[in-house]
This record gives structure tokens, C-alpha cells and sequence, in this order.
């Protein structure tokens, strides 16, 4: 079956999505995303979605919704790389995102990841 | 007066349908030279309604035309299904209403994304969405 790769870089998960996905692909993601962060017990997931052309009402609500449901899970999603173009249109269609942090590149969002995990691991000694 | 130089139909009988049909609409708006903004919007409202037709009116298919107005170049799609149709037009042309599980922004969002847009719909016999985009 068609997957798309999920990466580990170190405690975090990176997934490039690279093709034009049709829903079940979208669904299958989400299902193996939020298994693998489990399963590593993984603490951020870097998105990368600059080679999607198009994100229509179904894949956005993937979007929100992996990033949701990792945030249950105790992992931040950082969705980077989008296009102008989508955003525009994503915004028109009716869809912003709410809750989703979003960053301009992969480096600049694995930056807003380290330093959401560096904030936890203080708190987390504070409490200590 | 708005001529017809080419048109034509494709199938959208299953998921694997939706993503052929955007990628149809995203080579015609680019072989009519839409800005990329444009290509964008009108591939998006073509996936919103290809999805419709296949979700809530159990398939059908999308017809297009690449239309002339004088020197003005546009698109229509008419994604037809012979489903159970929309008993009332203005709930489902209410934005975050669904019939079904989505988020209720396929008709209302695809409308904002074009220039014109045309709904037609009979309970027990189908529906039509017709969208049009011109350069």
C-alpha cells in the first residue's frame, strides 16, 4: 500500500509529504503518524508541505487534525513550507488553521521545535 | 458572445478520480496561463466539488470547457451526479453545514474561489454545480 515516510530525527518525527494525496493516503498518514509518535515517543512532528500544491478542505482538516491529535499526545506539529498561493486560497476557501503552528521552512521550524521542548524540559525541572 | 474552443469529461467514480480531476484542472489553468494564485483557487474548488459528487452524490463526473469571450480566456467545470440531490439549497449554501462528516465548506468555499457559480439540484434525480473562472 501506498505510504508516506515518516522520518525519526533524533525526538523528533519529520514527514515530507511530496505527492498529491487522495483522501485514504491523507487518513493513512494521520493513523501512522500518530502511532509513530507513540511508539518513539517522539516529541515534535516537522510537517513539511512545500510540494503541495493544492490543500483543499479535506487535507486541511488532516492537518489540523494530526496536529491536534499529537498535542494530545504530548508532541508539538510544526507545519512548514507552505505555499503562498494555498495559503491564500486556504483562507478564501474558509480554512485558517486554528491551532496549528505553522512555520516560513524546515529550519526555522525545527527551530520553534527545540525551543517548545527546551521550555517543557524547564518546566519540567521546575516542578521537580 | 463566449465560444467553446475544446471541452470534454472525466469519470469521478473513486478517490484516486478526485486527484486526476485537479491534476486535468491544474494543466488546463496553466495551459490558459492563470496566474499561479488563480491556478490554485480553481484546482482547490474543483477538488471540494469532485469530492461532493463523489461523497454525497455516490460518483458522477466533470465535464470542462475552455471557453473564449472576445479576447477573454476562461474554464467551466460542471461536476454532475445522479444522487439523492439537496432538499434545501440554502442550509447546504451555509458555510460549516455538512449533510455528512466534512467541515461544510466544499460548496460555500469552492463558490468563494471562482467567478461564477451555478447550483442545480432535484431531489431524486441529481445535482449540478457548474464554476467558471476567467483570466
Amino acid at each position: 500500500m501506498e505510504r508516506i515516510p515518516i522520518l525519526r530525527m533524533g525526538e523528533f518525527l519529520l514527514v515530507t509529504i511530496q505527492v498529491d494525496m487522495h483522501d485514504q493516503l491523507a487518513l493513512t498518514l494521520q493513523d501512522d503518524l500518530t502511532r509513530a509518535i507513540e511508539k518513539k515517543g517522539a516529541k515534535g512532528v516537522l510537517m513539511d508541505i512545500s510540494a503541495l500544491e493544492m490543500v483543499d478542505s479535506f487535507i486541511g482538516r488532516m492537518i489540523s487534525d494530526i496536529s491536534g491529535m499529537a498535542r494530545i499526545l504530548d508532541a508539538k506539529t510544526v507545519v512548514v513550507g507552505m505555499q503562498p498561493a494555498v495559503a491564500i486560497t486556504l483562507v478564501e476557501l474558509g480554512l485558517s488553521l486554528p491551532g496549528v503552528a505553522t512555520a516560513l521552512n524546515v529550519e526555522r521550524g525545527m527551530e520553534m521545535l527545540r525551543r517548545s521542548l527546551a521550555e517543557s524540559n524547564d518546566d519540567h525541572y521546575i516542578k521537580r | 458572445m463566449t465560444t467553446t474552443t475544446s471541452s470534454g469529461e472525466l469519470p469521478l467514480g473513486n478517490e484516486h478520480d478526485i486527484v486526476l480531476a485537479r491534476q486535468a484542472v491544474r494543466r488546463m489553468t496553466q495551459e490558459q496561463r492563470f496566474s499561479l494564485v488563480d491556478q490554485t483557487k480553481f484546482v482547490t474548488a474543483a477538488s471540494e466539488l469532485a469530492r461532493n459528487a463523489l461523497i454525497y452524490g455516490g460518483g458522477g463526473k466533470m465535464k470542462w470547457q475552455v471557453l473564449l469571450d472576445g479576447t477573454k480566456a476562461g474554464l467551466r467545470l460542471s461536476f454532475e451526479d445522479q444522487g439523492p440531490g439537496i432538499p434545501n439549497l440554502d442550509l447546504a449554501m451555509t458555510d460549516g453545514w455538512t449533510s455528512g462528516n466534512g467541515l461544510g465548506l466544499g460548496l460555500t468555499g469552492a463558490r468563494r474561489l471562482v467567478n461564477e457559480f451555478e447550483l442545480d439540484s432535484r431531489v431524486g434525480v441529481g445535482t449540478r454545480v457548474t464554476i467558471t473562472r476567467w483570466k
